[in-house]
């Protein structure tokens, strides 16, 4: 299963060397592409914006899963329960989801209109939709699942014996969270902001619909290259260095957790 | 010839061999038991019994035939798990049933053999309880009836009281002494746990490395452990350093240093014990008398327990006190200990 | 207290979770075309309409094919990966589970595309069977994660304990590990079905000429006229998926107590 992997990466990579007069592969390998992606401004741009919104999204996600997360694993009764409550929304199509948002965030949506008709409004509120917000918003709701699983194994698998030991040393129920239970669930939410924003620097679903030109994302270029445009070296050359970028962040953010979480014992 | 038979049996996991050359002969009938600390081969010895782990070397006979190639499934023994191993997704009643389904019984038939069984380890009644719904003590049980059902020539058990408490392991203890002279089937029992092995079998084989110590009868093992291991692991045991000087036709002399001369009878020295060896004399703590002469020394502590004190002796020259177990004995203050003679054993101080 | 605060967060995170899901059934039956407060009476027209819809139809078809498909194979290879993990206690065991959970970690958009070109180079066609191969890549970690748990889980005294009873290694198979296995195995086919029922970007790039119904929706997008009609598709689909985990949860606990002598 690795080979079948490997193969279609590296074929990526091969791809992305070639050059290519159009329509069909030219002969001869060039680095031009990867000049082209490194060195035009508004892909580096892109770049950037890209890895931000995922950086938000996944910040937004993760912090607003983890309360939830943290409710059922120490206070909740009918554990189970909540867990497929919180679970069903998802078994509706991704696309609809995304989609599900734009007419509530849009201009004419369901947020406008009801405020609008409530007599709270005059106009219709712009910053709802068609920029980053709107991508930020739809994705830590698309995401929430996966935010919420991981952390709340984690909760749920500290030794409920370590907190009162805690309690009992003198830990105010704050202290406590801080010096024991957040620690000890640093794993979950590492492995849910390593889940959400891998995936999310590669979706271009949600930032076509709810993003307008200013959330496009790398993702979006990269479709446009092999549809639209064509140029597959291009797009493949765009893919890989997205991949690598998005992968030495990940593992400097893995490995600044870790020492983080090190140091904080 | 014997109803169990095991030759020269070794096994070894890529290290050095948790089986070693083990020689056993079980009876028919007879409840046997293996004794020995954790990691001393005894599991392996009987899950080798009951053909999960094959022999590197050896052979293993069961009522005269070979079972070096048999598959578990097919050889005429049953076990009882350590974890009880009962099916969760069965019930009571399907759980015990599980092992005749081969025979092709007719439903009568199975029915009141199973129900048979039922009554015998006193579970009536419980026969569509699920499995998660019982107690420890009821787990036991059904795995017992589960293998006795199936009418084994051999019935082995794997610790199987290990996870009961104290009051629930007595009973179970006595019921299972019943249930095998009751069912009249030959029992290999493992366990850890001395008191067990000795209040339940007919003959103990006594484990530690891989190899056997000593086979006997539990009072045999008792009154005549065979080295310094056996008698350290049966039981509390005071033991001196000695120097036999004279073996006579009834008799031996032995220069026991702080205990002085003393003569004990012949029969009390282990086999091969010449003059002139180093031994280790030996005597239980219930045998140690409280004396107006003899040896001195100071008590240490003493716990009461009830019927009898557990007292603790120091005397001079030697660095562990003395194990005394008497009723009705002193707390504390200086007392004198005597040793009598014929309660000593000899044992070779080589191990 | 704590308690209350967390608890009211708890409802308003959930309902932040259902509003937008809930917005589907809630406008697919009214009787405009515009979603937008107020609303404009009740209608089962968009329902209607959907049962006329071939194209949607027939991309529905497709997707339960691949989904099948993929379920099926997704926890056949899981099943087996699974037990040589546990079982045998290979050597590159750590190893081979991450390399094979990797895709979780690389963005669909990556996969597809990476894929695309393999199929290019191969001479492949692009089809619903290339379809099957892409999720199966990204379906098999979680059959893995899934079969794996409930392996572990499992007392191997339990087929010892069948052996020493007198049943070969079929029966053993057939009567203990098979039963206590099949939680796993329906939870797995579930889990794997479902993803790729849902799966949109990789099927994007792979499927060709096929459509499966995520491809159909995304192309009905830009047609604000039959929003509606999307929105009854999803309310549909909400629906049904629901049944079908509460299905699969009845007949997990179905199986467990009866009594079955003989069995």
């Amino acid at each position: 299963m690795g080979l079948a992997l490997a193969a279609p990466l590296l074929l990526m990579a091969i791809t992305s060397l070639k050059s290519q007069s159009g329509i069909s592969f030219s002969e001869g390998w060039t680095l031009s592409h990867y000049g082209e992606v490194l060195g035009r401004a508004s892909y580096r741009s892109l770049f950037l914006r890209s890895v931000l919104i995922s950086g938000a999204v996944t910040l937004v996600t993760v912090a607003l899963a983890y309360p939830m997360a943290y409710f059922v694993a120490f206070h909740a009764r009918r554990k189970f329960i909540w867990l497929v409550a919180l679970t069903i929304p998802f078994w509706t199509s991704y696309l609809l989801r995304v989609f599900a948002w734009k007419i509530i965030l849009g201009f004419n949506g369901v947020i406008n209109s009801g405020l609008m008709r409530l007599h709270l409004i005059d106009q219709p509120l712009e910053f709802l939709l068609y920029n980053p917000f709107a991508v930020v918003v739809t994705l830590a709701h698309a995401w929430a699942a996966f935010a919420i699983l991981p952390i709340y194994v984690s909760l749920e698998k500290i030794d409920r014996s370590l907190l009162e030991a805690a309690s009992d040393l003198g830990d105010s129920r704050f202290r406590r969270f801080l010096r024991v239970t957040l620690p000890l669930s640093m794993p979950g939410v590492i492995g849910a902001a390593i889940l959400i924003f891998v995936p999310t620097t590669g979706d271009f679903v949600t930032p076509q619909l709810v993003g307008g030109t200013k959330g496009t994302m790398i993702a979006n270029i990269i479709e446009v290259q092999f549809n639209a445009v064509g140029n597959w070296p291009l797009g493949a050359a765009l893919s890989l260095v997205s991949m690598a970028m998005v992968g030495v962040i990940a593992s400097l953010f893995v490995a600044a957790a870790r020492a983080a979480t090190r140091a904080a014992r | 010839m014997s109803f169990l038979s095991i030759s020269q049996v070794s096994k070894s996991f890529g290290g050095p061999p948790v089986v070693d050359r083990v020689d056993l002969e079980v009876q028919r009938g007879e409840f046997f038991s293996l004794l020995g600390p954790s990691g001393c081969g005894k599991t392996t010895l009987l899950r080798m019994i009951a053909g999960f782990e094959p022999p590197d070397s050896g052979a293993i006979a069961i009522d005269g035939e070979a079972m070096n190639h048999v598959p578990p499934h097919l050889r005429p023994t049953n076990m009882v798990f350590q974890s009880y191993a009962i099916f969760p997704h069965l019930n009571v009643f399907d759980n015990i049933a599980y092992g005749l389904r081969k025979l092709k019984l007719p439903k009568q038939t199975l029915r009141a053999r199973v129900e048979a069984m039922l009554a015998t380890v006193r579970l009536e009644g419980l026969g569509t309880r699920a499995a998660d719904q019982l107690s420890g003590g009821q787990r036991q049980r059904v795995a017992l009836a589960r293998a006795l059902v199936r009418e084994p020539k051999i019935l082995l058990l794997d610790e199987p009281l290990g996870a009961l408490d104290k009051r629930l392991r007595e009973t179970m203890q006595l019921e299972l002494r019943a249930l095998q002279r009751q069912v009249g089937i030959t029992f290999v029992l493992v366990t850890h746990d001395q008191e067990e092995a000795l209040s339940l079998s007919d003959r103990v084989a006594v484990m530690e490395g891989g190899r056997i110590l000593q086979v006997a009868s539990p009072r045999d093992l008792y009154e005549r452990p065979s080295s310094r291991a056996v008698a350290d692991f049966i039981g509390e045991i005071n033991f001196f350093h000695a120097t036999v000087r004279e073996i006579g036709g009834e008799t031996a002399t032995v220069n026991a240093g702080l205990l002085g001369i003393v003569t004990l009878p012949r029969a009390n020295l282990a086999a091969g014990i010449k003059t002139g060896d180093h031994i280790l004399l030996a005597i239980r703590p219930e045998h140690v008398r409280f004396a107006s002469d003899g040896v001195a020394g100071d008590i240490a502590a003493a716990t009461f327990l009830g019927e009898r004190s557990h007292i603790h002796v120091s005397i001079a020259g030697r660095s562990d006190p003395i194990s005394i177990s008497a009723s009705g004995a002193p707390a504390t203050g200086p007392v004198h200990l005597a040793f009598p003679p014929e309660k000593l054993m000899g044992l070779p101080a080589g191990d | 207290m704590k308690n209350r605060a967390l608890f009211s967060y708890a409802l308003a995170y959930l309902a932040f979770l259902y509003v937008p899901v809930l917005v589907l059934p809630v406008f697919s039956f009214n009787n405009s075309e515009f979603i937008a407060f107020p609303l404009s009476g009740f209608t089962t027209r968009w329902y209607g309409a959907l049962a006329g819809d071939t194209a949607m139809q027939h991309a529905l078809g497709n997707s339960l094919k691949v989904g099948l498909v993929t379920a099926l194979l997704s926890t056949l290879l899981g099943l087996t990966a699974a037990k040589a993990v546990t079982h045998y206690r290979l050597r590159g065991a750590g190893a081979a589970l991450g390399f094979i959970s990797l895709p979780l970690f690389i963005p669909d958009i990556v996969l597809g595309i990476s894929l695309l070109l393999l199929l290019g180079a191969s001479g492949l066609p692009l089809s619903l069977a290339a379809v099957v191969l892409g999720h199966m890549l990204v379906c098999v970690p979680f059959a893995l994660t899934v079969l794996i748990a409930r392996f572990e889980g499992f007392d191997r005294n339990l087929e010892e304990a069948s052996a020493d009873l007198g049943e070969d290694g079929w029966m053993t198979f057939w009567r203990v590990t098979l039963p206590l296995m099949l939680p796993g195995i329906v939870a797995s086919l579930l889990l794997t079905f479902i993803t790729s029922f849902d799966e949109f970007l990789v099927a994007y790039f792979l499927s060709g000429t096929e459509a499966t119904l995520p491809i159909y929706i995304w192309g009905q997008l830009r047609f604000p006229e039959r929003l509606p009609m999307v929105l009854a598709l999803g309310a549909i689909i909400l629906t049904a998926s629901v049944g079908l985990v509460v299905l699969a949860e009845y007949i997990r606990n179905l199986g467990v107590k009866k009594p079955m002598v003989g069995a």
